[in-house]
């Protein structure tokens, strides 16, 4: 699949405020690919981790909005204790989560979700999902 | 006879007059005023926000500053005795919306709480919502019992709410406590505290007839038999201990 | 020694039978424990946003609590409320600019330096209690029941909050040879579960739940043993949805590692709360005549 690289599809600002809520250098990332196989959820992202790092590098906001990945993420941190750049990668996505659930683009909605699932669930299903998926 | 234009008697002011602000504008005021009676005072009319001026309905409650502090204050405009420099401003009554539910159909499990007021789960537990609270109910805490099912807990706990709305205004979570809560209190009054037996007893008594007979004779009797039967009624002495039983037992 | 024991919202309903043989298990070991006072919930998971502060403020909270009653220590059950008070404790000791912005919000409680201690039961036992002082108090060892410990994300990572190795953790396997059993070892015993998007996205966490179950079978494990509430829900109560999707053969028992601990610590059966697991993991306990068949 052709992809473009230009400087005008680069949104630097986006890179910015990913840097400042993740607290992390995403440059560092020099595409190892360990954090994807060592990802539980790779094979329900449609960009894995690795892949998502590059996208974040190139400051490419169309791609981003479209991945799934940061939405599928359970913050397990398997990548994250095996990157060999000690790249916070749990930290980048929630910065990239954090970008739209700041603009109140919630992932899920409390009030639509079964009535009873909510009764089945243990309760730090809801508060833990809550926290990561909405604002 | 006397007419408009006559002298109506004044009242002189004695209190100290102390400067508040209504909505920007400066105003003196009695010192010894609540909130309330300072902003009649001074000449607005209350068509919100006002109820019972009792400190019971939760209509007046109020959010106010003081110059100098960085702090949200908050009273209930009928109760709460102004102060110099009191900054005031008019607050809408903050929209929260109640679930609706049938309350017939329900047993009082935690998880129906939950099902009807998911956001519960979105309490961060900051605190905002004690700190803002005019009857000092402590309301991060009975959500906090409400989260981990414990509705005798929240109900116990919320019993001095008068659903004046400011916890649901400064609420991180976007939750609306006092609606969570009335309805723990609803379901706790309802079907978790335990019955009263006795209540049962009597009603079936009644029921049954078995005080028929003695309203009826007393329905019969004239003024004269009435005061008699009255005056003649055995009472329980002062003294009596628990054992003490009347002599006619027909009625117990 | 004395510990203060935070419970977290599950285990007051969902999690019964975790607390329940917890509570007992300290009694059996003599370990003196006070349910902490008006504790709130710790939110689940600790946040990971680097400039967001209210979201420590609840697990905070309760350590300031701990710290208010006089506790040296707080002790937790639930694996994702252990990592979010460790995290949390781990950032008010080091991080001086946002302890101090923490305290400052939190005006109505006392400031909180991150003088508490938090464990988890399992770095409990092997920390301050000691596996030989442990293992001296089994009265009715577990007879070499091959056991898979599942440890899930949240016990393990990241490291400032892990209570062993992420790659080779060994903690969860002592603890159940301690008990008598046989600690099956399995590669995706450190996997995650998928904890939250079971309600994010259901389909995935039913997935990676079902290939940690099929991959502990093939490794010979007869049950799994679980620390978190959250785990139990993704392992266990959505077996039947497995069955219909992925055709998983047979329901897999699952266990809390307390209600071992306290079968094996001679607890009163009732205390051991096994009637609130799933009917396949009694009939596995009473197969193995470790609790009585019932009439």
């Amino acid at each position: 699949m052709p992809f473009f690289i230009s400087k005008s599809d680069s949104d630097e600002k986006l890179r910015q405020k990913v840097k400042e809520i993740s607290g992390e250098n995403f440059q560092k990332c020099y595409q190892c690919g360990t954090c994807s196989g060592s990802c539980p959820m790779a094979d329900h992202m449609t960009v894995v981790p690795r892949r998502l790092m590059a996208l974040l590098q190139l400051g490419n906001r169309a791609a981003l909005d479209e991945a799934n990945t940061p939405w599928v993420c359970a913050s397990c941190h398997a990548c994250m204790v095996r990157c060999p750049r000690s790249i916070d990668i749990p930290k980048v996505m929630e910065a990239v989560r954090q970008l739209k659930i700041r603009d109140r683009l919630d992932r899920i909605e409390p009030g639509k979700i079964d009535k009873k699932q909510i009764a089945d669930m243990p309760q730090i299903a809801m508060v833990s999902g809550f926290r990561k998926l909405t604002s | 006879m006397s007419t408009v234009s006559e002298d109506l008697p004044t009242m002189e002011i004695k209190a100290k007059l102390i400067p508040i602000y209504v909505m920007g504008k400066k105003y003196e005021v009695p010192e010894t005023l609540t909130i309330m009676k300072a902003i009649e005072y001074a000449g607005y009319k209350y068509i919100r926000g006002c109820g019972c001026r009792g400190g019971v309905c939760g209509a007046c409650s109020t959010v106010y500053r003081k110059p100098g502090d960085h702090k949200i204050y908050t009273g209930l405009a009928c109760q709460t005795v102004v102060e110099p420099d009191m900054y005031l401003t008019q607050i809408p009554f903050y929209p929260a919306l109640r679930a609706t539910y049938n309350f017939h159909e329900m047993t009082g499990t935690a998880e129906e709480v939950f099902a009807l007021y998911p956001e519960l789960f979105r309490c961060v537990a900051c605190n905002n919502c004690t700190k803002v609270c005019p009857m000092d109910v402590e309301v991060m805490d009975y959500i906090s019992a409400l989260k981990r099912g414990d509705l005798k807990a929240a109900a116990e706990i919320s019993f001095d709410c008068i659903q004046c709305g400011l916890c649901a205004s400064r609420c991180m979570g976007e939750l609306p406590q006092y609606h969570i809560a009335q309805l723990a209190r609803r379901l706790n009054g309802a079907y978790l505290t335990p019955r009263a037996e006795h209540l049962k007893t009597m009603v079936a008594n009644i029921e049954t007839g078995r005080y028929d007979a003695g309203l009826n004779g007393l329905k019969e009797m004239d003024v004269a038999q009435l005061k008699k039967v009255y005056q003649e009624r055995e009472m329980e002495p002062a003294t009596a201990g628990e054992d003490w039983t009347p002599k006619d037992k027909s009625y117990l | 020694m004395k510990v203060a024991y935070y419970p977290g919202c599950t285990l007051k309903t969902k999690a019964k039978n975790l607390e329940t043989s917890a509570l007992a298990c300290l009694d059996a070991l003599g370990v003196e424990w006070q349910e902490l006072e008006r504790w709130n919930c710790c939110g689940a998971v600790y946040s990971l946003a680097d400039d967001d502060l209210i979201h420590l403020v609840a697990p905070v909270r309760d350590l300031i609590r701990a710290k208010q009653q006089g506790h040296e220590m707080v002790l937790t059950l639930c694996s994702m409320c252990y990592n979010t008070l460790a995290r949390a404790n781990e950032l008010m000791k080091h991080d001086e600019e946002k302890r101090k912005t923490i305290n400052l919000f939190m005006d109505e409680e006392p400031d909180y330096f991150g003088e508490v201690k938090v464990v988890h039961f399992l770095d409990f036992l092997r920390d301050v209690y000691g596996w030989e002082n442990f293992k001296a108090k089994v009265v009715n060892p577990l007879n070499g029941m091959k056991v898979a410990p599942y440890y899930g994300c949240t016990l393990l990572r990241p490291k400032e909050a892990g209570i062993d190795r992420f790659d080779n953790p060994s903690i969860f396997q002592d603890c159940m040879t301690a008990l008598g059993a046989e600690a099956i070892n399995f590669p995706m015993s450190t996997q995650c579960c998928g904890t939250y998007q079971v309600l994010g996205n259901p389909e995935a966490a039913l997935k990676v739940s079902f290939d940690i179950l099929t991959n502990a079978k093939a490794h010979g494990a007869e049950a799994l043993v679980l620390a978190c509430p959250l785990c139990d829900y993704n392992l266990g109560k959505r077996q039947p949805e497995m069955k219909e999707k992925y055709e998983l053969a047979g329901d897999v028992p699952l266990f809390y590692f307390t209600q071992l601990m306290a079968l094996a610590l001679g607890v009163k059966p009732e205390d051991c709360r096994f009637e609130l697991n799933r009917e396949v993991s009694l009939e596995f306990l009473r197969d193995k005549n470790l609790v009585k068949a019932t009439a």
